[in-house]
């Protein structure tokens, strides 16, 4: 379990970068640590390995505080935190089999050791006919495979992510996240991921935190987040809303699939408040195999209370977005 | 007696072959002297660097500035000044022995700035990831920086010995013969066209030698 209270970091020149961060990770979670570039969250993920410190604040892995580790501790500790990056970080000059070995040969295990560790996970992450060529001949997707070999080489409890699908295209990032979500399952190895784009978060997460500007804007299961589209979301998602109609409210619902039909929704809607409200955008979002549907919608000022009631009467997440969203604190 | 009593094939070996083995030989020494010094100087001055491994300011400037001293003689200047410190070394200011010292004390800095430049080439993520899995600060600097920089390493060294070569001729100045020397005794200051083209000719194949051989190498281990 990691446990992040009142975590301050200020950088050398004085500018704060994480401002009083309050965040909890569980065992077993996949815990995606969102954000626009520049907000604080590769260098919190540096945090909890130790590759960064920090002023003020604490922050507990597994009961033990990351500052308070003298430099041998901090070694040590680190082999139970597999980390991996978004350019990969392979020796180019290493044969993919000398890469993977080589954590476990700076802490000395036997050769044949090694051996089969190393074999065994470049069967895991598929690469075993790679094993004797060199990073460069490699696809994007299939270095990142063997960086994550390499980060479970000492059998960790968590694995660091820092934009680790940053590089890829979409199919190859899928497969990543597979291999992550798998590696979580199976070997229950707690995954921490360092993302910009929602699209790992809604595929691989079970909780989020929103970052922006160095502190904590919204936290929570990405489910939950997903539906009450919160504005930290909205502006990371970067939706225009210069398109909205200045005329009446525009409302947006987000709903899971299961529980209602977009078409019923506004169907019934129509027919019970004898009106029919124009749908300015709308889509089908896939959240962990369940469809989740945003639609926002036009309604005249005439029409707005009666159309609320009925949200409510029926349980439906709402939220009114005005054109000026993006804009404001 | 003058050389034209001689056979070119005699000059050839009274002169040319010896001239050719003492600065082989000096060559040779000096490299790994000042491969060895340069090598330390380079990792010494890459990890007290800012942000570096064991960061030392202080250590940084001093180093920085010793090798910027020593860059900034010409060789032959260098040679003659340093003659204090060669008797001190060698016990004497003559001679190969006597010009060992001065080839090595020029060349180590080049060899520093070479290796540093080669170190700063690491991706420092790479840097970073070796941290994460607790590389110790020794297994980084040997297992991750050295490893990855050995073929950009290959030809600055490559490039060091040439520069070495050329200061080989100016030993001549404390009677340390070699090819530079005989050219300019022999071939210059005896206008002797033969001498002077045969050395020209051995060192061009020389230069020329040390360069494939590095590129070979470099291509090899890229």
């Amino acid at each position: 379990m990691i446990e992040i209270k009142n975590l301050k970091k200020v950088w050398e020149d004085g500018v704060p970068v994480l401002k009083d961060i309050n965040l909890t990770i569980e065992d077993g979670d996949i815990y995606a640590l969102v954000g626009r570039s520049g907000a604080g969250k590769s260098t919190l993920l540096r945090c909890i390995n130790g590759l960064t410190s920090y002023q003020d604040g604490s922050l507990k892995v597994d009961g033990k505080e990351i500052k308070e580790f003298k430099e041998n501790d901090l070694r040590e500790f680190r082999r139970h935190v597999g980390m991996i990056f978004q350019h990969f970080s392979l020796l180019e000059r290493e044969t993919v089999y000398e890469n993977v070995a080589l954590p476990m040969k700076c802490w000395k295990y036997s050769k044949s050791e090694i051996d089969t560790k190393v074999k065994s996970l470049l069967e895991l992450v598929g690469l075993s006919d790679k094993i004797n060529v060199r990073p460069r001949t490699l696809s994007g997707g299939q270095k990142q495979r063997v960086a994550i070999a390499r980060a479970l080489t000492m059998d960790p409890k968590f694995i660091l992510c820092d934009e680790a699908t940053s590089a890829l295209d979409p199919k190859t990032t899928n497969s990543i996240l597979d291999l992550l979500m798998e590696i979580n399952k199976k070997m229950g190895i707690t995954v921490i991921i360092v993302t910009h784009q929602m699209e790992v978060v809604r595929k691989a997460c079970n909780k989020a935190c929103i970052l922006e500007d160095g502190k904590i804007s919204d936290v929570g299961s990405v489910k939950d987040i997903f539906i009450r589209q919160p504005k930290s979301l909205q502006r990371l998602l970067g939706e225009d809303e210069k398109n909205l109609p200045s005329t009446g409210h525009n409302i947006q619902i987000a709903h899971m699939m299961d529980s209602a039909k977009d078409g019923e929704i506004f169907g019934n809607m129509a027919m019970e408040l004898g009106t029919v409200f124009p749908i300015i955008s709308g889509n089908i979002q896939n959240y962990q195999g369940e469809e989740m549907g945003v639609f926002t919608m036009n309604v005249p000022d005439e029409h707005f209370e009666n159309a609320i009631r009925y949200l409510d009467n029926h349980g439906f997440k709402w939220m009114e977005i005005t054109p000026s969203c993006s804009e404001e604190e | 007696m003058t050389l034209s009593n001689y056979s070119y094939w005699q000059i050839f070996q009274l002169l040319i072959v010896p001239a050719f083995i003492a600065t082989m030989k000096m060559l040779l020494i000096a490299s790994v002297f000042s491969t060895l010094i340069g090598f330390v100087l380079g990792v010494l001055i890459v990890v007290t660097e800012k942000g570096g491994l064991y960061q030392n300011v202080v250590i940084n400037r001093i180093l920085d500035f010793f090798i910027n001293t020593i860059r900034s003689f010409p060789f032959i200047i260098l040679l003659i000044s340093i003659i204090p410190f060669t008797r001190l070394i060698v016990g004497t200011s003559i001679g190969e022995t006597a010009a060992l010292v001065p080839l090595t004390v020029a060349c180590s800095p080049f060899m520093a700035r070479i290796f540093q430049n080669s170190f700063k080439e690491v991706d420092p993520a790479l840097i970073e990831a070796a941290k994460s899995f607790g590389a110790s600060k020794p297994q980084i600097i040997f297992r991750v920086m050295l490893k990855e920089s050995v073929p950009s390493i290959i030809s600055g060294l490559c490039l060091a010995i040439i520069n070495l070569l050329g200061c080989t001729a100016m030993a001549g100045a404390v009677g340390a013969g070699g090819l530079g020397a005989t050219a300019l005794t022999y071939g210059y200051q005896n206008f002797n066209m033969k001498i002077m083209y045969s050395i020209c000719v051995i060192l061009i194949v020389l230069v020329a030698i040390i360069q494939y051989f590095g590129d070979w190498i470099y291509r090899k281990l890229k």
